[in-house]
């Protein structure tokens, strides 16, 4: 290769990274744009021209959100279901998958194939069916009804089988020497060589349900029994055309997520990756 | 080793059983009643008369179906296509950087991910906001008519479309990348030692190497956006709900707005049969894929 001809690829190297970089904080820009927004007083944020930065910097609309709206309660729904959500989708789907990956039982491979068939199944087009079956059961407006549709993820399932097979089969035969019982080793063995799985998957799950909107929307009428999601676009007297106010409910709502994941970056966008079936 | 078969089907049958009995009431039997109410005239919640296939019938002549049907074809079009090749590009330019650099360019594409579909709602309508946005200043440096964006049918779905493909891109990009990743780097050494340039190298090695993944983001996103309904919602207040209307939308208007429990049913049915061919298709073409390669 000729000196010249190397001196263009670097130069047409450095020009596609700096255009990356470029593009990425165009990416990121609407988000800080509402951050910045939402630190404004009022008369600021309608000002006909572009302030990158605010001259006076307030925080009275985090104090505003805090203390005159329902968002603290709301955060308490939000914590509580997406808590439960998280913690009966990640132990029901390792005990299942933990019996579809190491124990022998009638109709295994039926069972197995009706959860890969699951995955087609839309849970939008449930809603209707998810509505009456809450509402006969007497838990509309209440956490174990914002919760219990949730809890269909057999995507969970299948990455936890596919960890348990990986566990090679020595150890098992170790347990069974040990006189341990089958319960004894998914919990001294297998869960604890699979605790990244577990984190990951608890992290990311707990983020779908914070995230989720359409069922908790259709779950819950009463303003005090919303999740932080659905309460901070339907509760609007609230917040009234109050530009900075509304930024601030939402920086306070999507900040728990986001914290989360670039506290776990690597854990959060592993487990998204296998989520799809493909190991990171 | 031995094992006892009864002791061991019954273990496996007690770690089962709470997912089985979850899958169960909200799954399975949600699925079989929603076949039984659309054969129904029942109100959302309570009974009604038997009316065989009435509801699936007076669907070709529903104003509204038509507009639901078209408008989720017409978004599926504008967020799928445009969202995968722009992950892409962006999972492109992320692999070539490294270290810290990769990680926090990598962060700043994927954090609207993580965002709920609310926030992005704020954000957005903000962004775009007719009077105040700051998209606004710039449609005003380029000469263009400011827009009401969000109640104007004919930017809607494009705008809703965007601000998706936004949402949702760190998703596809992570799938890019792993995919990348599992390319071997001897290949392109092998290549570039034969002079061959960029383009060529791209549309010669990553491109068909990449192909299985490409196929599987193009897959999941479509099967995404034929369930979208929150983003269209959540922009459509204060806008024109009725031309907006998406599938999802649809069927929530008929049962929770319309009190129509039966129709909207037939509609959630048609919308289930939908999603249920495209994935059936999908999984024979990967299927096919692989034989082939």
């Amino acid at each position: 290769m000729t000196s010249g001809r190397l001196q263009k690829l670097n130069l047409f190297g450095g020009i596609i990274t700096v255009v990356t970089l470029l593009c990425a904080i165009i990416w990121a820009f609407p988000i800080y744009w509402g951050i910045v927004s939402s630190l404004k007083p009022e008369d600021e944020v309608v000002r006909p021209y572009i302030e990158l930065w605010p001259e006076t910097l307030t925080f009275d609309h985090y104090w505003f959100a805090l203390t005159e709206t329902q968002i603290g309660r709301w955060y308490i729904n939000s914590i509580v279901t997406a808590l439960g959500v998280t913690v009966l989708t990640v132990s029901t789907s390792m005990f299942a998958g933990y019996a579809i990956s190491q124990l022998r039982f009638p109709f295994r491979r039926t069972l197995y194939w009706l959860i890969l068939a699951s995955f087609m199944v839309p849970t939008q087009v449930l809603i209707i069916n998810h509505f009456v079956l809450v509402a006969n059961m007497g838990l509309l407006n209440s956490w174990a009804g914002i919760i219990l549709p949730q809890l269909i993820h057999p995507v969970v399932i299948i990455v936890y089988k596919q960890f348990f097979d990986q566990v090679p089969k020595d150890f098992r035969e170790a347990a069974a020497m040990d006189n341990a019982s089958e319960f004894g080793t998914l919990f001294k063995v297998y869960m604890p060589m699979n605790w990244g799985v577990t984190t990951a998957l608890a992290i990311v799950s707990f983020i779908w349900s914070w995230n989720a909107f359409l069922w908790p929307f259709l779950a819950v009428t009463k303003n005090e029994m919303m999740t932080i999601t659905v309460g901070i676009t339907q509760v609007s007297d609230a917040f009234g055309v109050y530009y900075a106010r509304q930024l601030a409910a939402a920086v306070l709502a999507g900040f728990p997520v986001a914290f989360a994941y670039l506290l776990f970056q690597r854990r959060v966008t592993t487990a998204i990756t296998l989520s799809a079936g493909i190991k990171g | 080793m031995i094992r006892d078969r009864k002791k061991e089907a019954l273990v496996a049958f007690i770690l089962i059983l709470p997912f089985l009995s979850i899958y169960s009431l909200i799954f399975v039997y949600p699925t079989i009643d929603m076949f039984l109410l659309s054969f129904t005239d029942a109100p959302l919640i309570g009974k009604g008369e038997w009316v065989g296939l009435e509801n699936y019938t007076r669907l070709p002549n529903d104003r509204r179906f038509d507009t639901a049907f078209w408008n989720t074809a017409y978004f599926v079009l504008l967020s799928v296509i445009p969202g995968t090749f722009v992950a892409l590009a962006i999972a492109l330019g992320i692999s070539r950087l490294q270290g810290r650099l990769q990680a926090i360019v990598l962060a700043l594409f994927f954090l609207p991910y993580i965002l709920p579909v609310s926030v992005v709602y704020r954000l957005w309508d903000w962004t775009l906001n007719f009077q105040f946005g700051i998209a606004m200043h710039l449609f005003d440096l380029m000469g263009i008519d400011r827009v009401p964006i969000f109640k104007v049918t004919g930017w809607f779905m494009p705008a809703v479309a965007m601000v998706t493909v936004w949402w949702t891109s760190g998703f596809s990009i992570l799938l890019f990348l792993a995919g990348l990743r599992s390319i071997p780097n001897e290949i392109y050494e092998a290549a570039s030692l034969d002079n061959t340039n960029r383009w060529t190298l791209f549309r010669r090695i990553t491109w068909p190497l990449l192909w299985p993944v490409t196929a599987l983001v193009l897959t999941i996103q479509l099967i995404l956006q034929l369930k979208i309904f929150d983003q269209v919602y959540l922009f459509s207040v204060g806008g024109r709900p009725n031309d907006n209307l998406v599938m999802v939308y649809y069927i929530y208007q008929r049962a929770f707005v319309s009190n129509d429990g039966g129709r909207a049913a037939a509609i959630a049915i048609v919308l289930f049969i939908i999603v249920i061919i495209v994935s059936v298709l999908n999984f024979q073409l990967m299927r096919f894929a692989e034989k082939r390669s």
